[in-house]
């Protein structure tokens, strides 16, 4: 077990197949993040937790280590460019944190945090996407969906069900379920579903179980993302 | 029974039909939902309930998939679709003036169906008609060279509800516009020439064994046949001809060194999706030499091992398919395709085409890879890449259209032959499909080296001020630039070739190709999803004079993260076009810097014009004007 790159300047210890973000966290070190999750199979496509691989910008949740690789990840450069991509995502949806039943336990508040985000900088799309409340248990606010998958990847992986899936193309790109009317109700969705878990947002809300710990005691109220990410392995 | 009864019968009926002919084979979905929705006008929910229980797939991917493409319906879009073509090149011929002509004639708005159902009209992406436009397609069958008495024609027809295919002929001709042929355009090639050539350089001993292990058992190495013709493409120093130049021989070399897994094959696939504005060498090249370019694939098939293939059509090139399925029949007849093709023992090569249907990005390899096994057209993450994880996991080599027919020529006269062409570093002929302000549009075949300005000589363009080159994603070329040359030494290229003069406007150009983009940008990845998006609206607020320095510095921003940040070269390329017409045409942009210091987009009379319009409001106060753009931002 002598593999290594070096990640800021540090050796970082990997093993053979092992990705830079995997590896990074293992070693206690946070790459922000947003579509990965250590269960399932990285997507790539939130692209925050990009960095530089002997120059070269890539996804780090999608590139695998090798030995010899000089990375860079905390640096003044990537970390504007994290925040430029956050900033994105908040002017794409509808995120109105303070109203937020996720707020303090949201994972893109908690990186815009973490990134010094001060302002969402570009002008807001405001697009028009309906709640769906169809389901007994759950309520689905696309407004602040992410695109990152998660839901669409546990229900296919975990659950073998297939609720979720991503269609429409470019900026119309959104999340839809699996039913003819297109509403939760008329799904086998249930709230011991793995997509019921992963939400890194606040879009699958459990329903009459709202702001059951007070804002301020949340997850990233205690610990920021960085230290939160690392000590529970994602 | 009730009459929704019959119809979810009648859709049923389809589904299994087209079902069945591919096989009841989910990999086939885009071929599917294309030909379900040519035979119902669209795909209705009915359709999609019977592929979900037949297929065995869910639904979400069925509407995922149909969701991706622009020319997928799942709402009704009328018994006529009509889509005109919006290049830049469209517009410089009038194309909206057309489109209003048609719009006003049938009472339809643009971009919505009309209240019959019966037709709706909207725009597209280029689709490739530029040396002939304006063009349109009319239920995804092109029609180009529109005027507005054919415009007028078009609309009598649609009103009398004449089903297309029994619309004039003339109405659907395309011209081939070879203006300038070389070693491939003026090739005069006998199909089976190439695979004979081919076969016939291999050294004699051990011919029949070497043949039967390489593409039977997909033995790689020490193998005379097919090595013999992968040397002469290493030879020959061809490079990929779909714009970014990679060597062909290192392509097929490593596809035919990756390891077969049990069950598997290694693949051969065409890229026929000519999707950037302004090229379409691929459209004549398939009309008018497809036995060229399918012999170059069965010629791949022999030096890299494979056994299937494929050609992914671009869905505005729909109408070659029933020609180049004739081509493909006849080539079976004649043994160049199938089992022991021309008697070579084991020389087993097939394929089949797939059209696309409306999406840019499948162009990039490794989506149209997705698209070809019925997906969306979504590009990878690499590595691996389709060498060694292409097709179904399979070993897979994509090469351009222009590509292929250049290894059957390759083939039929050597490595060193075709070497000697062009210059070190870009070996061969290069067709270049010119556009724009010239007098003579159309293909003209060069030998690498050739000037900007030897083109605009030979086209017959005057007064130039800018040659785009190689589309949006390529570069834009000034006047005092007109001595670089075409080839990967300095202006390496797809094969576009936009001429602008001096009466033409090119902010407006950089913002029909940011518009482009948008429109085609996956939206898998944040930066091109968004960033596009954010760069389509800072264009539009500089066109509506709300620009001032702040944005062009934003632009800059913008650009920077696209680069850095995207997944594919879409978005690596999107800022292009601005960044290169601030560099070279800063007057243009200047004009519409109206501001000094930051004034927002939202112009609340522009905002609420439209309410002010339907109120029938037509003083002063109304300010209906600034909808125009303009002088909109105080």
């Amino acid at each position: 077990m002598s593999l290594t790159f070096i990640l800021d300047g540090k050796p970082v210890p990997f093993a053979e197949g092992e990705t830079i973000i995997q590896a990074a966290t293992r070693a206690g070190v946070f790459i922000p993040h947003l579509c990965y999750h250590p269960e399932f199979k990285p997507h790539g496509s939130c692209k925050l937790c990009t960095v530089k691989v002997n120059g070269r910008h890539t996804a780090s949740c999608t590139m695998r280590a090798a030995s010899g690789m000089n990375v860079e990840s905390d640096t003044e450069e990537i970390n504007a460019e994290r925040r430029a991509l956050t900033q994105m995502l908040f002017v794409e949806g509808n995120h109105f944190c303070p109203s937020c039943e996720q707020s303090g336990n949201c994972q893109l508040q908690a990186t815009a945090y973490h990134l010094g985000m001060m302002s969402p900088h570009y002008d807001h799309f405001f697009p028009n996407r309906p709640v769906d409340a169809s389901h007994p248990e759950v309520l689905l606010d696309f407004n602040r969906c992410i695109l990152c998958s998660l839901c669409v990847r546990a229900s296919r992986d975990v659950d073998g069900k297939n609720v979720f899936a991503l269609s429409g193309r470019g900026i119309g790109t959104h999340l839809i379920v699996n039913a003819k009317s297109g509403q939760l109700g008329d799904t086998n969705f249930t709230l011991a579903d793995k997509a019921a878990q992963v939400c890194p947002v606040g879009v699958i809300l459990r329903k009459r179980k709202g702001f059951a710990v007070p804002i301020g005691e949340r997850k990233y109220d205690k610990a920021p993302i960085s230290e939160a990410a690392t000590t529970e392995g994602r | 029974m009730a009459e929704n009864e019959l119809h979810a019968e009648a859709v049923a009926g389809i589904v299994d039909r087209v079902v069945t002919r591919y096989r009841r084979d989910p990999t086939c979905m885009v071929q599917i939902l294309r030909e379900v929705q040519e035979a119902c006008d669209w795909i209705p929910p009915e359709a999609i309930d019977r592929l979900q229980s037949v297929l065995g797939v869910p639904r979400t991917k069925i509407e995922g998939v149909a969701g991706f493409y622009s020319f997928f319906y799942t709402r009704p879009r009328g018994k006529y679709r009509v889509l005109f073509s919006d290049n830049i090149t469209d517009r410089m011929q009038g194309n909206k003036a057309l489109m209003d002509r048609l719009c006003n004639s049938l009472w339809v708005e643009r971009g919505k169906v009309s209240e019959d159902g019966l037709v709706s009209v909207g725009k597209t992406a280029c689709t490739g008609m530029c040396d002939q436009g304006p063009a349109l397609l009319v239920n995804n069958y092109a029609v180009a060279g529109l005027t507005a008495t054919r415009i007028d024609e078009i609309a009598e027809l649609i009103r009398t509800k004449v089903p297309v295919t029994e619309w004039p002929a003339a109405f659907f001709r395309i011209e081939d516009n070879i203006r300038r042929a070389d070693i491939l355009l003026g090739s005069e090639f006998k199909p089976g020439d190439a695979l004979l050539a081919a076969r016939a350089r291999a050294p004699s001993d051990g011919l029949m064994a070497s043949n039967m292990r390489s593409w039977r058992e997909g033995l790689p190495t020490g193998l005379s046949g097919p090595i013999s013709m992968l040397d002469e493409i290493k030879r020959s120093n061809l490079r990929g001809r779909g714009g970014a130049g990679f060597t062909t021989a290192l392509k097929w070399d490593a596809c035919r060194n990756a390891p077969l897994k049990g069950g598997m094959q290694r693949i051969v696939v065409c890229n026929a999706d000519e999707g950037e504005p302004g090229t379409f060498k691929d459209r004549v090249l398939l009309t008018k030499y497809a036995d060229l370019v399918f012999e170059g694939m069965t010629v791949a098939a022999y030096a890299v091992g494979a056994t299937r293939g494929f050609l992914y059509l671009r869905g505005e090139y729909r109408y070659l398919l029933d020609h180049l399925n004739a081509v493909l029949a006849r080539r079976r007849r004649e043994n160049l395709l199938g089992t022991n093709i021309l008697g070579i023992p084991g020389a087993d090569f097939d394929l089949e085409i797939h059209v696309g249907a409306g999406a840019y990005v499948c162009g990039e390899e490794s989506a149209l890879i997705e698209s070809l096994e019925g997906k969306r057209g979504t590009p990878r993450n690499r590595p691996p890449f389709p060498v060694t994880n292409g097709y179904l996991d399979q070993p897979t080599i994509v090469n351009n259209v222009e590509t292929f027919a250049a290894a059957a020529l390759i083939a039929l006269n050597g490595g060193d032959w075709y070497a000697g062409i062009g210059t070190k570093h870009s070996a061969g002929t290069k067709i270049l499909s010119v556009s724009g302000d010239c007098a003579r549009p159309g293909l003209y075949e060069y030998p690498f080296g050739v000037s900007i300005r030897q083109v605009l000589e030979d086209c017959g363009a005057t007064d130039t001020q800018a040659v785009q080159v190689s589309g949006p994603s390529g570069i834009c070329v000034a006047a005092d630039e007109f001595d670089r040359t075409i080839g990967f030494e300095d202006i390496p290229t797809a094969g576009a070739f936009t001429v602008f003069n001096n009466t033409r406007d090119m902010f407006q150009v950089a913002r029909n190709y940011v518009h482009f983009f948008q429109h085609e940008s996956c939206g898998f990845c944040t930066p091109c999803r968004v960033g596009t998006s954010l760069l389509k609206n800072l264009m539009d607020k500089l066109n509506n004079g709300c620009g001032s320095p702040y944005d062009f510095s934003e632009i800059e921003k913008l650009n920077q993260l696209l680069q850095s940040m995207s997944h594919c070269g879409l978005g690596h390329t999107a800022c292009n076009p601005v960044l290169d017409t601030i560099a070279k045409f800063r007057p243009y942009y200047d004009k519409r810097m109206i501001q000094q210091d930051f004034t927002p987009a939202f112009d609340l009379d522009r905002a609420l014009s439209a309410a002010r319009q339907m109120t029938g409001r037509d003083d002063a106060g109304a300010h209906l004007a600034s909808e125009h753009g303009g002088t909109a931002c105080p």
